[in-house]
């Protein structure tokens, strides 16, 4: 069994009540911080840990943080992340449900970090259950004086509060959050202005994942070292991978960077494996934005060494022969399952996501689902595919937020990988149209 | 083939104002209201609209009728044209009037690959109904959803507040008739 | 003063100043075009990506070139920085991408839209488009629709540059448009039936880069080539009153602000003169105005050409 950090005490009934959760060791870290540290140590052992964004983009936390503007007599705040649309991610979900009190924890000690005196949790709509079960554990820290003015008497001063989603994916975008949460439609902000300079009202704003906020929990109890001391280069710590697909065990995982993706999939511990005893064809290992690995390149790199659970692991081979661990949706294609449709699929969602905004995202979405969905359809043609590979590198790049790259990479990826799959739906038309099922076993060989 | 969007033309002309009464909140839920507003900063009331939305459709039939929202407006003190542009970005909120129970059946690819096609269908066919629209009794309206979350659950639907997963065509059965007396006599 | 190199000329502006800005001081074709932006409007920008130019150099500090294209018209220039906009192939090439995708749910119907001629779309697609077109898929289609009795809304024309609202933001004191929905299903609407009626809200359609929306007192269709251009003032209690009456004989077909040579209104007295519905609208006699002069008309829309009188000084720069 690996290190659980976040997750050890998941099982423990009652655990999401602010009484069980402090007699397991629950705010020992607000303690310890607001006694015995200024803000500045919590900055510098988070930074001394390593930790990267467990939002996506694994951006270090640490450094984001020494980035916030501190302009006097202006307010900062703390904006948590919790919009998780991305699919294949359900961890912070998990996280939320199960250990409410993890992410108020871990909001105390950071905004207490950061400076900031209001913070808000930005959780998608859709997890209004989820928010009644934050909100009623951030009421209890208030009973229990964890929250409000003067904490545990140390004259440090925050206020905690949630703010819905309304069913858009692109709120997950730190700037398009900003302004869901001025109450507006979730226009992704033109950047610079950095919302570490200019954010929430115009002011200095740090927006982090649920998973990494829970994280500082552990950096600030053992020392941001002892973290460090986990995982692999520089993939420290922990991470939770929410596993699904046509997995055995499908859930959320908290793996310690660095073990085998053969591992990951195949053993007991984890996914046990393929569902229904079929092999496995593909991978998506981060989120439905990241390139899609061929059998071949799944548990193994180009080079055929062990690819590993880490940042490093999963982009090795670049976007040629690898992916990324983004968000830690770990999505498991068997055999039988069509990559056309699942390109058409992910396309689809991308283009009813987007914001609108800028031309290249807004009608490029929109035309790669159309031809995808002709092709899915026993309706395309071999020109077909170059011009989706044409579509996505004019989008790629050329937008205002990463969404327009979200929805080029798995479009091309796909082609990269799996073109003749596509060429089939060309010239089977018949058979497209009957059954979505892709050729068996397609294992294709590196291009 | 599903279309993945109805596509409405022209909505300016589809709305009118006089489709539902005057909405009032109960004085209980103006105080929840209010909770919502404090949360922010003097001045930046317009953050609670978001939390609002949902409170009045909840409160309000289920869906977001003109004079709800220009209610909204002026709870805000805001122009009702930012609760259209906000309550037409958002794709949870209902600008038309569902049926009583609004099913949401994630379509994104996790679930796909677990089975949801096949719900869908599943439930099509037993409403008599396709994506998008209310059966004939007017209980339920199918919709599909983007990804919501629950991807190692799959097959999953959404209904109000409540997830429902590891569908299977039976569970879905279950779920239907449950949901039918539930909402019967209301 | 900061010192840029655009295309090859050096020019110095403003610390602040955007690119696309330093662009225009230089002039010619060294300037991108810009669909979206609007110098007079605050926050206009960064949506439509006609504008993305190569930053070669960042800056002497940090000479590293960026690695994606930039949006000109928002990115601001440092000192030393290095651009290519008509010399880098690479910008064309994601300029003729753009230019297809705004053109690929587009309507095509310049014969019958008012805006043909002065149209910013076509420029582009003149400049930037390619023949035929790859996309097979059906259209995105709205119906015209009425907001109020003085402008009309082709909804398929529409770029979604948000100037419109930027102007209803900025100009009059209740915006009653906006942006509904997202994505391409995003439309220009005013949700329910309600015009678009203030004092200055007429001033949409002067912004408006396409044919969306347009005037629906233009009197009598005819091209906008066929008219004559004149400079024209008159007292107005709500605005400058200096404006451009678009003349047929001696009938005056349509009122517009004055717009320079990005189509924006200039400014006149260190004032942007945006003129009152009452100015365009309403005063089509020409005893309502004082006729100044025939209105320099610098090239602008493949139509339009030879049309107008030639601005000159806009010629000359473009010969070195
Ligand atoms: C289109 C888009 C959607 C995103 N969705 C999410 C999300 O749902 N949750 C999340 O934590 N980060 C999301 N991100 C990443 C955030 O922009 C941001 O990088 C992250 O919240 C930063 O937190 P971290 O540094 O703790 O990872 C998204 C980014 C983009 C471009
Ligand atoms: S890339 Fe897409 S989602 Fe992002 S701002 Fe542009 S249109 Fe909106
Ligand atoms: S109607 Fe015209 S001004 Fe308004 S967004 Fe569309 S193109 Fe721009
Ligand atoms: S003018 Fe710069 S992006 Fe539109």
């Amino acid at each position: 069994m690996g290190r659980k950090l976040l997750l050890e005490h998941i099982d423990v009934p009652g655990i999401e009540t602010f009484e069980v959760y402090r007699k397991n060791g629950g705010y020992r870290s607000v303690e310890k911080a607001l006694k015995t540290m200024s803000p500045q140590n919590v900055v510098e052992e988070v930074q001394a840990s390593g930790l990267r964004g467990r939002g996506g983009a694994g951006f270090p936390t640490g450094m984001k943080w020494s980035f916030l503007a501190k302009p006097e007599g202006v307010p900062r705040y703390l904006l948590c992340n919790a919009d998780e649309s991305e699919p294949g991610t359900f961890k912070d979900r998990y996280l939320m449900e199960k250990i409410p009190h993890l992410l108020v924890e871990g909001m105390i000690v950071s905004s207490y970090a950061l400076g900031c005196n209001q913070s808000y949790i930005y959780i998608r709509g859709e997890y209004m259950w989820v928010l009644e079960i934050v909100e009623k554990a951030i009421a209890e820290a208030y009973a229990n004086g964890f929250l409000g003015k003067n904490i545990l008497g140390s004259g440090y001063d925050l206020d905690l509060a949630i703010a819905p989603g309304g069913g858009a994916y692109i709120c997950g975008e730190e700037t398009a959050l900003i302004e869901s949460l001025e109450g507006k439609r979730g226009n992704p902000r033109i950047k610079p202005p950095f919302p570490a300079v200019r954010g929430l009202w115009g002011c200095p704003t740090v927006v982090n994942n649920v998973e990494s906020i829970a994280a500082v929990v552990p950096i600030v109890n053992d020392g941001g070292a002892e973290y460090a001391k986990i995982g692999i280069g520089k993939s420290t710590g922990t991470k939770l991978i929410s596993a699904c697909g046509n997995l055995v065990k499908p859930g959320v995982y908290e793996i310690e960077l660095g073990i085998t993706v053969e591992e990951f999939i195949y053993s007991d511990e984890w996914c046990g494996g393929i569902a229904n005893g079929k092999k496995i064809k593909a991978c998506v290992p981060g989120g439905s934005s990241v390139p899609i690995l061929p059998a071949n390149l799944i548990t193994k790199t180009a080079e055929g060494v062990d690819r590993l659970m880490s940042y490093e692991g999963l982009a090795e081979g670049g976007f040629a022969s690898g992916s990324m661990l983004g968000s830690g949706g770990f999505i498991v294609f068997d055999e039988d399952q069509c990559i056309v449709r699942n390109t058409w699929n992910f396309a689809r969602f991308y283009a009813h996501e987007s914001c609108g905004q800028c031309s290249p995202c807004r009608e490029g979405t929109g035309w790669m689902e159309k031809v995808l969905r002709r092709l899915e359809n026993g309706q395309g043609h071999m020109h077909d595919i170059d011009l989706l590979a044409e579509i996505n590198k004019k989008i790629e790049g050329n937008t205002i937020c990463p969404l327009g790259d979200a929805a080029a990479w798995p479009v091309a990826a796909a082609i990269r990988h799996f073109r003749e799959e596509f060429e089939w739906h060309v010239t089977h038309p018949d058979e497209a149209v009957k059954r979505n099922f892709g050729i068996a076993s397609n294992h294709m060989p590196l291009v | 083939m599903q279309e993945n969007w109805t596509h409405k033309m022209s909505i300016s002309v589809t709305h009118n104002s006089t489709d539902q009464a005057e909405p009032q909140f109960s004085a209980e839920k103006m105080v929840e209201v209010q909770r919502f507003i404090n949360h922010y900063p003097e001045g930046k009331q317009k953050s609670a609209l978001m939390r609002i939305l949902h409170l009045a459709e909840e409160e309000f039939g289920g869906w977001l009728s003109v004079p709800t929202m220009n209610y909204v407006a002026g709870l805000l003190n805001i122009q009702p044209i930012e609760v259209y542009e906000v309550a037409t970005f958002y794709t949870m909120f209902n600008i038309e009037k569902p049926g009583k129970v609004v099913l949401e059946v994630c379509r994104t690819g996790p679930c796909m690959l677990v089975g949801s096609d096949q719900i869908i269908e599943h439930i099509e066919n037993k409403l008599d109904i396709k994506v998008g629209q209310t059966s004939a009794d007017g209980m339920f309206t199918l919709k599909t959803a983007e990804c919501l979350g629950a991807c190692g659950y799959g097959p999953m639907l959404q209904c109000g507040k409540h997830y429902h997963e590891h569908l299977t065509p039976a569970k879905v059965d279950e779920l239907l008739d449950t949901l039918r007396k539930e909402h019967s006599d209301k | 003063m900061v010192k840029v190199i655009i295309d090859d000329i050096e020019v110095e502006v403003e610390p602040g100043t955007t690119i696309l800005n330093a662009a225009r001081q230089i002039g010619g074709d060294v300037v991108p075009p810009a669909m979206c932006y609007y110098s007079k409007l605050q926050g206009s920008g960064g949506k439509c990506r006609t504008c993305l130019v190569e930053v070669a150099a960042g800056s002497t500090a940090d000479p590293r070139p960026m690695p994606k294209l930039v949006a000109s018209c928002s990115t601001p220039v440092m000192d030393g920085m290095i651009v290519k906009n008509k010399t880098s192939e690479r910008v064309y090439d994601n300029r003729a991408a753009v230019t297809e995708f705004l053109l690929i749910n587009h309507p095509l119907d310049c014969p019958i839209c008012d805006q043909a001629g002065e149209c910013h779309l076509q420029d582009l697609g003149f400049e930037h488009g390619k023949e035929g077109t790859r996309y097979e898929e059906k259209r995105r289609t709205f119906d015209p629709i009425d907001i109020g009795d003085k402008i009309k809304l082709h909804m398929n024309r529409c770029i979604l540059c948000y100037r419109c609202v930027y102007v209803a933001n900025q100009l009059t004191d209740k915006r009653v448009h906006g942006i509904m929905h997202r994505g391409d299903h995003a439309e220009i609407s005013t949700y329910i039936e309600q015009a678009i009626d203030n004092d200055f809200s007429g001033n949409v359609i002067d912004v408006c880069p396409v044919g969306a929306l347009t005037d629906k007192t233009f009197r009598f269709k005819s091209r906008v080539w066929f008219l004559k251009p004149m400079e024209a003032s008159c007292e107005c209690t709500k605005c400058a009153g200096k404006a451009v009456v678009w003349m047929f004989g001696d009938e005056i077909y349509r009122v517009t602000g004055r717009k320079d040579k990005y189509g924006e209104i200039e400014d006149i007295d260190g004032k942007t003169a945006w003129i009152c519905n009452e100015c365009r609208f309403d005063k089509k006699d020409k005893s309502q105005w004082n006729i100044e002069g025939p209105r320099v008309i610098n090239r602008h829309s493949v139509i339009a050409q030879n049309q107008y009188l030639v601005d000159e000084r806009i010629e000359s720069k473009k010969l070195n």
